[in-house]
Parts: C-alpha cells; sequence; structure tokens
C-alpha cells in the first residue's frame, strides 16, 4: 500500500469515527454546564481555589471544543500539532512579555 | 478500484494527492488558526497589562461588567458552535436541507452575539468608558471588537455557504468548505471561552 493509499484509509477510517449528532448534543449540554459551574464561581467565595478552578474549566472548555466540534480528537495529529504550536508560541511570549513588564509581582 | 480511488469517489475534495494525506485548505486553515493565537494573544496581554493601570479618567472597566448578561451571550456562541458541527454533520451526509437549516441557526445566534456586543458597548459608553477615555477602555474595545468582528466575518461567511447550497453549488463533495467554515467559526468561539474566563471572570 502507498503513503497515499494509507492516508486515503486512515481518512476513510477517521471519518466514521466521528460523533454522532446525540453525542454532538450531550457534547454541547456538557459545555452548557462547565459555564455554568464558571459563573456560580463568581458569585461564590471559593478563596484562593477561584482563579485556579476558573482556568481549569475555561482549559476543559477549550479541549472540548478543539476536540469534538473542531475534529482534533479525529483528525490527523498534524493538525493538533499546528495549532498547539500557535497556542504555546503565542502562551510563551506574552508570559515572557508580561512578565519583563512585572505584571506577576 | 484502489482503496485511493474508492476513497476519491466518496470523498472527491480530499482527493489530494498531498504527502500529509490532508487537503492544502484544511491545513491552511489550521496555520491560520496557529497563527490567529499569536493575534487574540497579544491582544489579551495587553489587556491583561492595562487593566493593572488606575484609571485616570473615567470608570475602571470591571466597574461595568454585567456578568449574567454576558454569560447569556457565551452561552449563546457556545451553542453555535453545537448548530454549527451540525451542519458540518448533515452536509456530511448530503442532507441539504438541515445542512441550511443549522448553517442559519449558526448565522442568527452570531448575529445575536454580535448584536449583544453592540448593546454591551453602548451600555459601556453610557456610563461614561469611551474608546480613549482610558487605556482599561482602549484595550478592552480593541480585544472584544476584534473579536467581534472576526464573528461577523464568520456569519458572511456562513451566509454565503447558505446561498452557495441554494445555487446547488455546495453539494456533498464539497462538504469541506463547510467543515473549513466551521473551524474558523469554532476558533473565534475557543477565543471567547478564553475572553469571558480571562477579561470578565477574572478580575483584579
Amino acid at each position: 500500500m502507498t503513503t497515499t493509499e494509507h492516508h486515503a484509509v486512515e481518512h476513510h477510517d477517521e471519518e466514521h469515527d466521528h460523533p454522532s449528532d446525540g453525542k454532538y448534543i450531550q457534547i454541547a449540554l456538557i459545555l452548557g454546564v462547565i459555564t455554568a459551574v464558571e459563573v456560580a464561581l463568581s458569585y461564590v467565595d471559593v478563596g484562593k481555589l477561584f482563579v485556579p478552578a476558573l482556568v481549569i474549566c475555561m482549559v476543559a472548555k477549550f479541549a472540548i471544543v478543539a476536540g469534538y466540534f473542531m475534529h482534533l480528537k479525529f483528525d490527523s495529529n498534524l493538525l493538533t500539532r499546528v495549532f498547539v504550536s500557535g497556542i504555546v508560541l503565542a502562551i510563551g511570549v506574552y508570559i515572557a512579555f508580561l512578565g519583563s513588564l512585572h505584571i506577576f509581582s | 478500484m484502489t482503496v485511493a480511488e474508492h476513497t476519491s469517489a466518496a470523498h472527491p475534495t480530499t482527493a489530494h494527492h498531498t504527502s500529509t494525506g490532508l487537503t492544502n485548505e484544511k491545513l491552511a486553515m489550521w496555520v491560520f488558526l496557529g497563527s490567529e493565537c499569536l493575534l487574540f494573544g497579544g491582544l489579551i496581554s495587553t489587556f491583561l497589562l492595562y487593566r493593572e493601570t488606575e484609571p485616570k479618567a473615567g470608570p475602571a472597566i470591571s466597574e461595568l461588567y454585567d456578568i449574567p448578561y454576558t454569560s447569556v451571550s457565551s452561552f449563546v456562541l457556545l451553542m453555535s458552535s453545537l448548530t454549527m458541527v451540525l451542519a458540518v454533520a448533515a452536509i456530511k451526509r448530503g442532507d441539504q436541507r438541515n445542512t441550511r437549516v443549522w448553517l442559519m441557526t449558526t448565522a442568527l445566534l452570531g448575529a445575536s452575539f454580535v448584536g449583544g456586543q453592540i448593546y454591551e458597548f453602548t451600555v459601556f459608553y453610557r456610563e461614561g468608558l469611551g474608546y480613549t477615555t482610558n487605556l482599561q477602555g482602549s484595550a478592552f474595545y480593541t480585544l472584544t471588537g476584534f473579536h467581534g468582528v472576526h464573528v461577523s466575518l464568520g456569519i458572511v461567511m456562513l451566509l454565503s455557504s447558505v446561498v452557495m447550497s441554494l445555487r446547488g453549488r455546495l453539494g456533498p463533495e464539497r462538504s469541506e468548505a463547510v467543515e473549513i467554515v466551521g473551524l474558523y467559526w469554532h476558533f473565534v468561539d475557543v477565543v471567547w471561552i478564553v475572553i469571558f474566563t480571562v477579561v470578565y471572570l477574572i478580575t483584579p
């Protein structure tokens, strides 16, 4: 089997792995629940856990949308690497930028 | 018929013979989205920087937030991602009617979000925070305004897709075009997920 054929078979298989409409609705409900938790956290005093809890919720929502709705979980790993490279580069550059201006101190 | 030929017949748009097995259009969109992370990273960082400064005129931005209102807007945009993915699933099935229904629903939800953002800007302006009133306001309007422009461009793409579908130029063989519009739309959504948390919920 040639490389092209191999990729074609992989792509064909991946297409069948995509979730059903019902699964997408379940995923959206989970996203809605996480958003509700985020908003609730703004009204409840959780002390030092406030920021970490919000960041965890944000990362979870980001990962769910990117993984399931953008199909990164099912598509070629190359796409994940391209996207994650952009995210890591942005986070690295701007943490260095904000750090140099003593924003975290 | 080889496996590659069979797949090409089933999915003509994926028939490009690239070394990655991915179409150039899809890969290009992901590279573009990766670069957009740097754009929005810069805008969010600038906002975080200027949020720490004491406003010399006008109100502080955090005094004006209406969290319940913005939460509803965020939920609307989040649900538009669901309708978008349902549109992609519909066109892959060859279901033209539902493709158009979900694309239109996504565009309407997006328009509701943009309308909500314009209303929010109007309220903030009436409260005394103009674009040049203080650094916080400038950074806030630039960040959320840029995002709003991205959503608006997404709506144009969605409506264009609906028109193409009505003219019979968006059959199942071109499902990847809708998928690529969807990638852009979901990206706009994930950017808002970050903005909602970092800008609105985590306040100094």
